[in-house]
């Protein structure tokens, strides 16, 4: 078992073999296989001249919103000097191995997932009398792995993803006590590491959001995702209500004005610890045919009205095409809110829906109305038209007949259900025989690819193994306190490589088999076959009305 | 044969089952894991009333807190409201008064107003009398049905009590018009506040 860190290409001779295999030829404007020192906008992916989405570093962005940047905590993020291999080696272990043993155990410890398992498990495990089921439930809801929790100032709670009322109110105050008493002394606390527990603050007026986890995560993820979560409850409410009400009365209970969208903000967390796009922060392409693709995206272009901002085709919280008003552009987030919404309720799936949606990163002000409506549900297909007048569901739906329509009548339909049925391709295709997995982003379009994820990684716990792997591996790059550009593993289960450029980033999984040479020569044939497919794999244009 | 179009929206406390009594209309379908609607959902059915054709129009609205205020939006220009209240929790029932109330200060002036007690088949945990909920109805003049969207008791009976509320064809040609003007004069001072 060995690791291999790279942070800086100068620095370690021992990489240029890595950069010199893959440096093409520079000249090349769009090269078939970009080297390190391409810029942005030149890598497979990259918009052809305009990018679709509000341009964003991404992770940086968002962390960098995070108050004051401090410097090191002396966190584990912190011993990275001359131990850093060793420890990386050893988390790599741990997350290839004992990960699913934890994994089993969480499993059988908590009955919502499997409940026949859970509830023999916990009945032979406790030896307390039969009567003593309240303290159980509550032994049940210590076990989970990354609780969540949002309070406001006041310590009021507002939501828990594992709910109970009663284990909170005695939580939040503890919570609190913790922020206020740190504040007191102008400073804020971050994080706290207590054996293999993390419990990270985030702090944004009038909340305050809380995790406590015991996950092989990284400080930076998880703020990350209190980050969505506090943006989710933005776009429920509008952050100008937000404000508003807890100017009034700080001791304002939101619980009765989110009451029925917590199942939003539950599905949210739960597609961020499987759906890597969120870690990515880049909006995940439905593989087509660049000229179907244009096609479809024609037929959005031609349904337009005067409050249309965008039209959003998705399948499968894969983003299909996206039309956008003129000098008007969505963020990631924004859009991942958007699917995440459309996905938690099936409330969606007869009829047209008309609901006020607030998109915190671009106006976290007002709300937009957004018309969303299924053209299909094998394969899976879901208009959404966001809107600035909520008077105005009729012109929407009046769009939406024409889209169809114009759909079907140039034949455009019966191909498009063709190409949705499998929002995958398969990672055979391309031919490089020891690759098992990949995720790529191109930095500058904001838009990710993956093939999907086959055997071994087709259990729930193998694919969730996986993503904790990609997730290890992107908190390490990304790390603030010490960047990784390069890292490449060799584990028992399976090689595994990131590699992070100015342009993209790419992480990929091997097969345990495979040496490190074939890894470098297979991550270069691979970035040559994403150059290859870009125009099937990516959207390269950013369509307006 | 004549179409006429008939706009209808269903109000009630969250939870009483409008989207089921709306789903077992239009799909004649019932799904007892539903999740809470989010903002509003709008749906359409055509039945055969005498002679003519009634195109319902259905708003179907969200019954959270969170989207109260958009409320008017909805009722403004229906020509029927249905209100859903649950047999089987009586707050439910208090919820609907408010909303009775609120039509009658902000509703159009001649609404028709149809009450529906849903959930009639757990008669066993029945918190709200079928004659107290009837009594009130006949005070508002509203049509009263108590209602199960899960075994289907009463659903088309419903919209067919409303069929029968709207005033007649002949002067329906006329009244269509003057429903469309007010709609958008509505529209418009919405705009202005």
């Amino acid at each position: 078992m060995a690791s291999d860190v790279h942070e800086n290409v100068e620095r370690h001779p021992g990489l240029t073999p890595l950069s010199s295999t893959l440096c093409a030829d520079p000249d090349n404007q769009r090269s078939e296989s970009p080297a390190p020192a391409l810029t942005q906008g030149n890598e497979p992916g990259a918009a052809q001249d305009e990018a679709m989405f509000v341009h964003a570093q991404s992770y940086e962005d968002l962390t960098g919103e995070v108050e004051v940047p401090l410097p090191q905590s002396p966190g584990p993020e912190g011993n990275v000097e001359i131990s850093s291999m060793e420890q990386i080696s050893e988390d790599f272990s741990k997350l290839s191995t004992q990960l699913s043993v934890s994994s089993v155990q969480s499993i059988e410890q908590n009955p919502e997932e499997d409940t026949e398992m859970g509830h023999e498990d916990a009945a032979s495990s406790s030896s307390s009398p039969e009567g003593d089921g309240g303290s159980r439930v509550l032994d049940d809801w210590y076990q989970h792995q990354k609780h969540v929790f949002v309070l406001s100032e006041a310590g009021k709670p507002v939501y828990s993803r594992y709910r109970s009322e009663e284990a909170l109110s005695s939580t939040a105050g503890v919570m609190m006590a913790l922020v206020s008493f740190l504040e007191s002394e102008k400073n804020a606390i971050r994080s706290i590491h207590a054996e293999a527990y993390k419990v990270v603050f985030v702090r944004r007026s009038p909340l305050v959001l809380v995790s406590v986890s015991h996950t092989q995560q990284s400080e930076q993820e998880i703020s990350q995702q209190l980050l969505y979560v506090y943006y989710q409850i933005v776009s429920l409410v509008t952050g100008a209500q937000l404000h508003h009400l807890f100017q009034q009365r700080p001791s304002y209970d939101l619980r009765q004005l989110l009451s029925g969208s917590e199942r939003i903000t539950d599905k949210l967390l739960d597609s961020m610890d499987v759906d890597p796009s969120f870690l990515l922060g880049a909006v995940c392409c439905h593989p087509m045919i660049a000229n179907l693709r244009d096609a479809t995206t024609y037929c959005l272009q031609q349904a337009k009205a005067k409050s249309l901002v965008f039209s959003i085709l998705m399948s499968n919280n894969h983003l299909v095409t996206l039309v956008r008003k003129k000098d008007q552009y969505l963020h990631p987030i924004d859009l991942h809110l958007l699917f995440n919404l459309v996905t938690s309720s099936s409330s969606f799936r007869e009829g047209e829906a008309w609901t006020p949606v607030c998109l915190p990163k671009f106006n976290p002000s007002g709300f937009f109305h957004a018309h969303i409506s299924y053209l299909s549900h094998k394969p899976e297909l879901c208009l959404l038209m966001v809107s600035t007048d909520r008077e105005d569901f009729f012109t929407a739906s009046d769009c939406k007949r024409k889209i169809v329509e114009r759909l079907e009548k140039k034949g455009t339909w019966t191909s498009l259900k063709e190409a949705l049925r499998n929002p995958f391709y398969d990672v055979t295709q391309i031919g490089i025989p020891e690759l098992r997995h990949f995720l790529y982003k191109s930095k500058s379009s904001g838009l990710l690819t993956s093939p999907a994820m086959v055997a071994p990684y087709d259990t729930d716990r193998e694919k969730r193994r996986l993503v904790e792997l990609y997730q290890y591996l992107h908190g390490r790059a990304h790390c603030s306190a010490r960047p990784l550009t390069t890292i490449y593993h060799m584990g028992a289960h399976e090689n595994i490589l990131a590699w992070v450029t100015e342009a993209f980033e790419l992480y990929v999984c091997f097969s345990p088999l495979g040496t490190k040479s074939s890894a470098v020569n297979g991550v270069s044939r691979l970035l040559r076959w994403i150059r290859k497919e870009e125009d099937r794999l990516f959207i390269l244009s950013s369509p307006t009305y | 044969m004549a179409l006429r179009e008939l706009k209808v929206c269903l109000l009630g406390d969250t939870g009483v089952g409008k989207s089921s009594i709306v789903w077992r209309f239009v799909e004649d379908s019932f799904d007892p894991n539903i999740n809470p609607t989010i903002g509003a959902s709008f749906m359409t059915k055509t039945v055969q009333y005498q002679n003519e054709l009634h195109k319902f129009l259905i708003w179907d609205t969200a019954g959270q807190e969170r989207f109260r205020a958009l409320a008017p939006m909805y009722y403004r220009g229906s020509t029927a409201a249905i209100i859903a209240y649950d047999i089987t929790k009586e707050e439910t029932f208090s919820t609907l008064k408010n909303w009775v109330k609120e039509l009658r200060q902000h509703g159009p002036p001649n609404i028709v107003v149809a009450i529906a007690g849903n959930k009639c088949d757990l008669n066993d945990v029945r918190e709200v009398l079928e004659k107290d909920a009837k009594d009130y109805a006949d005070s508002i003049n509203a049509v009263f049905v108590e209602t199960s969207a899960k075994n289907a008791i009463n659903i088309n009976e419903l919209f067919l009590e409303i069929s029968k509320r709207i005033p007649s064809a002949n002067t329906s040609a006329t009244s269509g018009k003057g429903f469309k003007l007010r709609r958008h004069s509505s529209e418009t001072e919405q705009r202005c506040c």
